[in-house]
C-alpha cells in the first residue's frame, strides 16, 4: 500500500479506537453502566441515577482526558522535536514541575481559587522551566540529551522541593493539593477545561505552522537555514506552543508525566520521521493512551481508584528503560 | 636560534607519610582544606549548641562537652543538641562521600544517588513500614535499607548490558525513580491526613527527634562504611580514565565498581534511614570540595568535609531560620537549587 494511504488509513484506525475508549470511559467504573444507558443520557436525559453518574461524573472525566490527553501528547512531540532529544518528556524535563510549582504558589500564598486565575502561572512556570532547560541543555557542541534530562531533572526537583516546603508549612493547602499533584482527570469539573481550551486550541494551530520547518531542522541547524527555514521564529513559535499545552495541562490535571514521552515514539513508528504526521498521530494517540490508563486505575484496585498520573508513570517508565537499552539510541 | 625552555614543573606538593610497610600519599592542599574544614566545622558545632530557646556561652558548651558541667546545663547541651550536631555532622559526611563515589563512577558531575533513585526507594520502603505495617522504629529504619538496596539492584541490572554505562544508569535510574516516585505519592494518597503529613515530613529529611540511640546505631554503621569507601576509592583516578584506560593499568573495573556502588548507595540508605532523604547534598559537597582541593578528579576527604559542614549549617538554619523549625531538606534543596545553577552554567557546557 502507498505510503500517504497508508498513514491516512492509520488516522481512522486510531480515531475508532479513541471513539471506543470514549464509550468504554463512560461505561466502565465502580458501577459498569450499559451502552444505551449511556445513549440515553446524552440524548435522553431523565432523573435516572445511572443518568446522573454519567453527565455529572464520567462524562467530564471523559472528555478531560481527551482534552489533557491530546495536549500532552502534543507537547511531547512539540519537545522532543524542539530539542531534537528521545528522552524529552515535559514531565521529565521538569515542564510540569514548573507548572505544578506555580500553581502550588497560586493557591496556597495567594488565594488563588478559581483556573482563569491560576492557568496563568501554569502558563509562567512551564514557560520559565521550558527556557531553563534549552539553556542548561544545548552545549557549544549542540544540545546533549543526558545534561539536558539531568537538568531537567534537578530543576524539577529543586521546585518540587520548594513545593513540598510550601505544603508543609500549611496543612490545608497540603490537603487540597495532595489530590491535584498526583495527576488525575477525576473529579475534574467542566468548567475547568473551558478557560484553558482557546489556549489550546492557539497551540495546536502554531504546532502544525512549525511542524514542516521542524522537519528541517532535523537536519541540523545549518541545512535548515539553507532550506529557507527562520531558527529564531521556528523556536519561539515552538516554545510557545509547548508552554501553553503542557502548562494548559498541567492547570486542569496536574502533572501527568511519561505520556508525552511514549507516544511520539509509538507514532514514529508508525508514520515515520515526518513531524506534520507525528503530531497528528501523537494528538489522536495520547487521549487514548491517558483514557486506558485512567480506565485501568478505576478497574484495578476497585472500588478504590488510583490517580491516572500514578497509572502512566508506571506504564511509561519502563518504556523510558527499553528505549535507553536498544541497541542504537534512535536519532530524530 | 633561541629555543625556549619552559619551565621544569614538579608537580603538586605531597605529603607522603610512611609508617612499616603502609604509606599514603597526600597533597598538602588537600591537607590543609580539610583542616581548615575541620575547624571550621568545630566553630559551626560550638555555635550550634550555644543556641536554642535556652541560650548559653561558648565557655559553658565547652565545659559541658568536657564533663565539668552538670544539671541543665549539662542535659542541654550533651542529652538534647549534640545528638543532632552530631548526626548533622556524620549524615553529612555521609552524603558527601557517596555523592563523590558517584560522580567519580559516572564521571558526571549532576549524578547523585537522590536523582538516581536510591533515595526514592528508600522513601518507598519506609512508606510501607510507617503506613502499611506501621511498624516500629528499627522496621522503619530496615524497610528504608532494603528499599534503597532493592532499587539499587534493580536500577543496576536493568542498565546492565555487556557492562553498565554511567549514560544508561542515569536514565534508568530516572525512570525507576519517577515509578518509585508515583507510587509514593499513592501510598500518601491512600493514607489518612496525619499519617500523610508525618510520612511527608520524614520524606523531605529531617533531623528533628534524633536521639543519642539512632546516632549511635547510624554513626557506627557510616564510620564503617566511610573506611571502606576509602580502601576501594583507591581505583577511583583509573576508573575515571573511561574502563579501557583503567582496565590497562590493573583494576579490575566490574569488582571495583560494583564495590564502590554498593558503599555509596550503603551510604545514602543508612542517612535515608534514620533522617528521610535530605537532598542535593551529596550533589553539591563533591564540587565543592573539588574546586577547594584544587584536585583534577573528585576526591573522598574534602566531601566528607564539605557534607558535614553543608549539613550542619543547613540544620542550624533549618531550625532558626524560621518561626517554626522546618525539616533540614528543605534548606538544602533551596541551597542546592541555586549552587545546581552555577554548576550546570559553567560546568556542564564545558565538561560533557
Amino acid at each position: 500500500m502507498p505510503r500517504p494511504r497508508r498513514r491516512l488509513l492509520g488516522l481512522l484506525v486510531v480515531l475508532v479506537v479513541l471513539a471506543v475508549l470514549l464509550m468504554l470511559s463512560v461505561m466502565i467504573g465502580s458501577t459498569a453502566i450499559a451502552p444505551s444507558v449511556v445513549w440515553d443520557a446524552l440524548f435522553h436525559s431523565s432523573a435516572d441515577t445511572d443518568q446522573f453518574a454519567i453527565r455529572d461524573f464520567r462524562l467530564p472525566r471523559t472528555v478531560v482526558g481527551l482534552v489533557v490527553g491530546a495536549a500532552l501528547g502534543l507537547s511531547g512531540a512539540l519537545i522532543q522535536a524542539l530539542t531534537r532529544n528521545p528522552l524529552a518528556d515535559p514531565g521529565v524535563l521538569g515542564v510540569h514541575a514548573g507548572a505544578s510549582f506555580a500553581v502550588t504558589v497560586a493557591v496556597g500564598l495567594l488565594g488563588v481559587r478559581d483556573v482563569q486565575g491560576y492557568m496563568w502561572f501554569a502558563f509562567a512556570g512551564a514557560l520559565i522551566v521550558t527556557l531553563l532547560v534549552l539553556a542548561f541543555g544545548s552545549t557549544r557542541q549542540g544540545s546533549s540529551p543526558v545534561v539536558m534530562v539531568l537538568a531537567g531533572v534537578c530543576v524539577g526537583a529543586v521546585l518540587g522541593g520548594f513545593r513540598e516546603a510550601l505544603q508543609l508549612t500549611d496543612p490545608d493547602a497540603f490537603d487540597a493539593m495532595r489530590n491535584w499533584n498526583a495527576g488525575s482527570i477525576a473529579g475534574r469539573p467542566l468548567e475547568v477545561v473551558w478557560p484553558v481550551l482557546p489556549f489550546f486550541a492557539v497551540a495546536l494551530v502554531l504546532a502544525f505552522v512549525v511542524s514542516g520547518p521542524l522537519n528541517a531542522l532535523a537536519l541540523g541547524d545549518e541545512l535548515a537555514v539553507a532550506q529557507g527555514v527562520r531558527l529564531v521564529r521556528t523556536r519561539v513559535l515552538a516554545v510557545i506552543a509547548l508552554t501553553l499545552l503542557a502548562g494548559g495541562a498541567t492547570a486542569i490535571a496536574g502533572p501527568i508525566g511519561f505520556v508525552g514521552l511514549m507516544v511520539p515514539h509509538v507514532a514514529r513508528w508508525i508514520v515515520g520521521p515526518d513531524q506534520r504526521w507525528i503530531f497528528a498521530y501523537s494528538a489522536l494517540l495520547a487521549p487514548s493512551l491517558l483514557l486506558v490508563s485512567d480506565i485501568l486505575g478505576r478497574v484495578v484496585t476497585r472500588p478504590g481508584e488510583i490517580p491516572v498520573g500514578i497509572v502512566t508513570a508506571f506504564v511509561g517508565a519502563p518504556v523510558l528503560v527499553a528505549l535507553v537499552r536498544r541497541k542504537k539510541s534512535s536519532g530524530l | 636560534m633561541n629555543t625556549h625552555i619552559p619551565p621544569v614543573d614538579f608537580g603538586r606538593r605531597m605529603l607522603v607519610l610512611r609508617r612499616r610497610r603502609i604509606a599514603v600519599r597526600l597533597q598538602w592542599r588537600s591537607v590543609v582544606v580539610c583542616a581548615v574544614l575541620a575547624v571550621v566545622i568545630a566553630g559551626a558545632a560550638v555555635l550550634a549548641l550555644m543556641t536554642g530557646s535556652y541560650a548559653l556561652g561558648p565557655g559553658q558548651v565547652l565545659a559541658a562537652l568536657t564533663g565539668r558541667e552538670t544539671g541543665i546545663v549539662h542535659d542541654i547541651v550533651v542529652e538534647w543538641r549534640l545528638p543532632r550536631v552530631a548526626a548533622a555532622l556524620m549524615f553529612g559526611a555521609a552524603l558527601g562521600v557517596s555523592g563523590a563515589v558517584f560522580q567519580s563512577l559516572l564521571r558526571n558531575p549532576l549524578a547523585d544517588p537522590g536523582i538516581v533513585g536510591f533515595s526514592q526507594g528508600s522513601y518507598t520502603g519506609a512508606l510501607i513500614v510507617i503506613l502499611v505495617v506501621n511498624g516500629s522504629y528499627a522496621q522503619l529504619v530496615g524497610g528504608a535499607l532494603l528499599g534503597g538496596m532493592v532499587t539499587a539492584v534493580a536500577v543496576y541490572v536493568l542498565a546492565y548490558r555487556r557492562g553498565v554505562q554511567g549514560f544508561r544508569l542515569i536514565i534508568v535510574g530516572i525512570g525507576v525513580s519517577a515509578m518509585l516516585g508515583s507510587l509514593n505519592t499513592w501510598l500518601i494518597l491512600k493514607a489518612d491526613l496525619d499519617q500523610a503529613m508525618s510520612a511527608a515530613a520524614w520524606g523531605v529529611g529531617s533531623l528533628n527527634g534524633v536521639s543519642w540511640n539512632q546516632v549511635a546505631i547510624g554513626g557506627a554503621c557510616i564510620a564503617g562504611l566511610l573506611l571502606l569507601a576509602g580502601v576501594l576509592g583507591r581505583p577511583m583516578r583509573q576508573l575515571e580514565l573511561g574502563d579501557d584506560a583503567a582496565a590497562s593499568q590493573g583494576v579490575r573495573v566490574s569488582p571495583a565498581r560494583l564495590g564502590l556502588i554498593l558503599v555509596g548507595v550503603a551510604l545514602t540508605a543508612t542517612v535515608t534511614a534514620a533522617s528521610g532523604p535530605i537532598a542535593f547534598i551529596s550533589l553539591v559537597a563533591p564540587q565543592i570540595g573539588r574546586r577547594l582541593t584544587r584536585t583534577a578528579g573528585i576526591t573522598l576527604a574534602p566531601a566528607a568535609f564539605v557534607g558535614a559542614l553543608l549539613c550542619l549549617v543547613s540544620d542550624y538554619l533549618a531550625q532558626h531560620i524560621a518561626p517554626t523549625p522546618l525539616p533540614v531538606g528543605i534548606i538544602t534543596v533551596i541551597l542546592g537549587g541555586g549552587y545546581l545553577g552555577y554548576l550546570l552554567f559553567t560546568e556542564a557546557r564545558r565538561r560533557l
